[in-house]
């Protein structure tokens, strides 16, 4: 198993390297420049940034420099946000982001789950038109109309919750972003469950179970779940990068301090350094996501353990 | 469970009361910001967000008061030269850093130094050109020590000009020339602005800096005028959205608001009511033209398409009378100048205006077999985008076609400044103090950096260094009329609308006064309970 996770994250460093150098020269190919503001700079100004940054030299050099600060840990300081490196807003913005996005999954994994089995359970009733109704509303109504409708509802009108801000991480605060990026999260869990279910119910080792007078609550929680996981823990990989990646929207209206909006903001403000840096930290994810989805999937499932 | 439940209330009641007896000893304001600073070090900055921290933060020489008007701030008082080249500053004996040493002469001198060194990377550094060599420091040609400041004794600051400067009270008001703490530099680099490194002479100074989430400032006892300071704690909350902060605002959480989503105008002023500020700013909204294309050159071409546009309809249904019609290209309230140039046409009738236009068009060769077809470029925005297209239809009328290209800001201006190829773009402009000259010298023909349509008139250029060497206040004032009249004739932008700025300013924040700069600083203002 060790060995095989090793090989795994060994396999991916190549797989990083080409992410990194093709983002390192497609970022170049857009027009304009950090410094290119709307208030353009003078010319002595501009050369003065320019070789403070190392944008004076040939682009291959700037790429070897990137790359071997890289290899020492160093993802070089923000262009735009003088004050900080982008080592240092990943610190700060990465916890952020990471609990926000882990609280939703838990969310979408645990709600989902439930709606699934009851929507699975008595297919083709009102609960389970309700469910699926649910599900597509869930999927279709972005994150930008859910949000402002949440915070002017439970913030300004009722006064329950704050309308925004993140308060230091108080679990007040939170509630309202991790809602609104749960809430397409469950839809989608909900019917990937539902759909597994219906055929887990049916399949041969559940009539066993059946068959020997277990009851239902065992049946489905026990032998028929362990079966209809199966394509929402694929889906895990997938969804831990959108929600780390797409909470953006939350981000910005909620006024969440994460690492959502630089995948933006960076980009447009030509932020060499933290478009490369947001680059490599979501890669890095997704390939980590990935690997523990495999490693969940074998253990969850003897046969993939048994072909291994 | 009576008893418990009795128990439980008197505690939750024990501990409101204390948490609003905390709340009572100390004031914090709620501050909503445009965006987060790209820096707090005051020599690179060059964003209006910025300047509103680090004017809470540091104190200039002199400073804006309530109403932006200039008040003495480290200096007592001043004299000019008489040929207006050299300036003594008196400094007050009892201004203190916030770590208890005294703010002295030399700092100043140090300031204007590092921010002139070109090692520093300062975004806004020729805003100080006015100051005596600081145009070859600047370059590296010469030394910072050649810089034309200068500290006779720990009280007194001297600064030489280039020329006269009518203007440089003004300038000393931007942030770039607030001080830095010399020592803090020297001991931590580039990091001095770190809450645990940062050492101010200001109302404030810097507890916390989180990205993207907020700005902690507490009261400094180390200023002189700490005794009228009323807010201990400010929290600038950077909103890259708009409703957040009206959200917000509405919610009690945040007590004002640097901006208004204008597609939400009409709900916002009936709600809000007198919390909606909406005042003249120092802004221009302009089409560049760019002057030296065939196709533009004819003056009455471009006179056309500006007297084609119906102003008071893009201000008041596009921006929802958040911005004002420009038919002058100064802003009117602006300082050292009583009266502006403005177009002719200002007040005559729509239709009447359509038709010289047309006729100004027929006389430079444009009709029905042969129309003019120009394309507009701007930065992809709603508002933008609908001005633009309000704009077209306008031009249609006057048989002008009309195409458009919409790319990112910085892919815009890029091209701007790179000198591409364009008819008309869109592009603003900010004042960084309140002078014309601020403005006219944008489309000098020397002025490499901002005159986007290679507009080149030596009787422009002319009037603007008459008007730099000319001493009386009115005399000059009509000297930078006629230019800014030449520029109403020659047309090399097409000014639109001018900015007005918006705030949402709560009834319990006093001492908010809606100004042609937008400038607040928290020590003029109080938090009523």
């Amino acid at each position: 198993m060790l060995a095989y996770a090793l090989k795994r994250l060994l396999s991916a460093v190549p797989t990083l390297f080409l992410i990194v150098t093709i983002s390192f020269f497609l970022m170049r190919v857009a027009p304009g420049g950090p410094f290119h503001l709307e208030r353009p700079l003078e010319a002595k100004v501009m050369e003065n940034l320019n070789r403070l940054y190392h944008l004076d030299e040939p682009l291959w050099r700037q790429y070897f420099l990137y790359l071997s600060n890289l290899l020492r840990g160093d993802l070089g300081p923000s262009f735009v946000y003088r004050d900080f490196t982008v080592a240092d807003l990943f610190a700060a913005g990465l916890p952020v982001s990471i609990q926000l996005g882990a609280s939703a999954l838990a969310l979408a994994l645990l709600i989902g789950t439930f709606l699934g089995c009851i929507a699975a359970l008595r297919q083709n009733s009102a609960a389970d038109y309700l469910v699926v109704g649910i599900a597509t509303f869930g999927i279709t109504v972005p994150p930008f109309v859910v949000a402002p409708v949440l915070s002017l509802i439970f913030g300004v009108s009722l006064g329950w919750l704050p309308a925004g801000g993140w308060g230091d991480g108080a679990l007040a605060n939170k509630i309202l972003p991790v809602l609104t990026l749960a809430l397409p999260q469950i839809a989608i869990v909900a019917r990937l469950i539902r759909g597994a279910m219906i055929e887990a119910l049916r399949s041969d080792h559940v009539r066993t179970a059946r068959a020997y007078g277990l009851p239902t609550r065992i049946v489905v929680a026990v032998h028929a779940l362990r079966a209809a996981i199966l394509p929402v823990v694929s889906y895990l990989g997938p969804a831990a990068a959108a929600l780390l990646t797409g909470s953006i929207v939350v981000e910005t209206i909620f006024g969440i301090p994460g690492i959502g909006r630089y995948f933006v903001q960076a980009a447009l403000n030509r932020d060499y350094t933290l478009v490369m840096g947001t680059v490599v930290v979501v890669s890095l994810f997704v390939v980590l996501f990935n690997l523990v989805v495999d490693l969940l999937y074998a253990w969850l499932d003897p046969r993939v353990r048994f072909n291994a | 469970m009576t008893g418990k439940l009795i128990r439980l209330a008197a505690g939750a009641a024990l501990a409101a009361l204390l948490a609003s007896a905390a709340a009572a000893a100390e004031v914090t304001y709620m501050r909503g910001n445009d965006s987060d600073p790209e820096t707090l070090d005051q020599h690179k900055t060059s964003t209006v967000s910025e300047a509103n921290i680090l004017r809470d933060l540091y104190e200039g020489l002199v400073v804006q008061d309530p109403a932006a008007e200039v008040v003495p701030g480290v200096a007592t008082d001043w004299q000019v030269s008489d040929d207006g080249r050299l300036w003594t500053f008196s400094l007050r004996e009892d201004a203190r850093w916030s770590n208890g040493d005294a703010v002295k002469a030399e700092d100043f001198v140090y300031s204007l130094r590092r921010i002139l060194t070109p090692e520093t990377g300062a975004k806004y550094a020729t805003i100080l050109y006015p100051i005596k060599n600081a145009e070859a420091v600047h370059a590296g040609d010469m030394a910072p020590e050649e810089l034309g400041v200068a500290a006779p004794d720990s009280q007194t600051l001297q600064i030489t000009l280039e020329n006269r400067t009518s203007y440089f009270l003004e300038l000393l008001t931007h942030q770039t020339a607030l001080p830095v703490h010399p020592a803090s530099v020297e001991a931590h680099g580039t990091d001095f602005v770190r809450p645990e490194n940062m050492v101010t002479n200001g109302a404030y100074t810097l507890a916390e800096f989180t990205p993207n989430d907020k700005i902690v400032l507490s009261k400094s006892d180390t200023f002189h005028d700490a005794d009228n300071v009323a807010i201990d704690r400010v929290v600038y909350i950077p909103f890259e959205d708009r409703s957040a902060c009206l959200r917000r605002f509405e919610a009690g959480e945040v007590h004002s608001c640097s901006d208004i989503p204008t597609e939400q105008m009409a709900y916002v002023k009936d709600k809000l009511g007198d919390a909606v500020r909406i005042a003249p700013y120092l802004g221009i909204y302009y089409y560049a033209v760019k002057a030296d294309k065939p196709k533009l050159a004819d003056i009455r071409i471009r006179q056309a398409l500006s007297m084609a546009i119906d102003r008071e309809f893009v201000a008041e249904e596009i921006w929802a009378g958040a911005m004002l019609p420009a038919y002058a290209f100064v802003p009117p309230g602006i300082g050292n100048y009583p009266q502006g140039a403005s177009a002719d046409y200002k007040d005559m009738d729509p239709l009447d205006r359509e038709d010289r236009a047309k006729e100004l068009l027929e006389a430079a060769g444009h009709g029905p077999d042969n129309p003019l077809v120009v394309e507009i470029r701007y930065n992809t925005s709603e508002n933008h985008q609908n001005t633009a297209t309000a704009i077209a239809d306008m031009w249609k009328a006057i048989g002008v076609t009309t195409t458009f290209v919409n790319v990112d800001g910085a892919s815009h201006y890029a091209y701007l400044r790179d000198k591409g190829d364009f008819d008309i773009a869109r592009a603003g402009w900010i004042g960084d103090y309140s002078d014309p000259q601020n403005f006219l010298f944008l489309v000098k023909s020397d002025n490499s950096g901002f005159n986007y349509a290679n507009y080149a008139n030596p009787e422009y250029d002319a009037l603007l260094d008459e008007a730099a060497e000319t001493s009386d206040l009115d005399a000059r004032a009509e000297i930078l009329r006629q230019a800014e009249e030449i520029f109403m004739r020659d047309l090399p932008y097409i000014p639109l609308l001018f900015y007005s700025s918006l705030n949402l300013v709560s009834d319990r924040l006093q001492g908010w006064q809606d100004n042609l700069q937008n400038v607040h600083g928290s020590r003029w203002l109080s938090l009523a309970p």
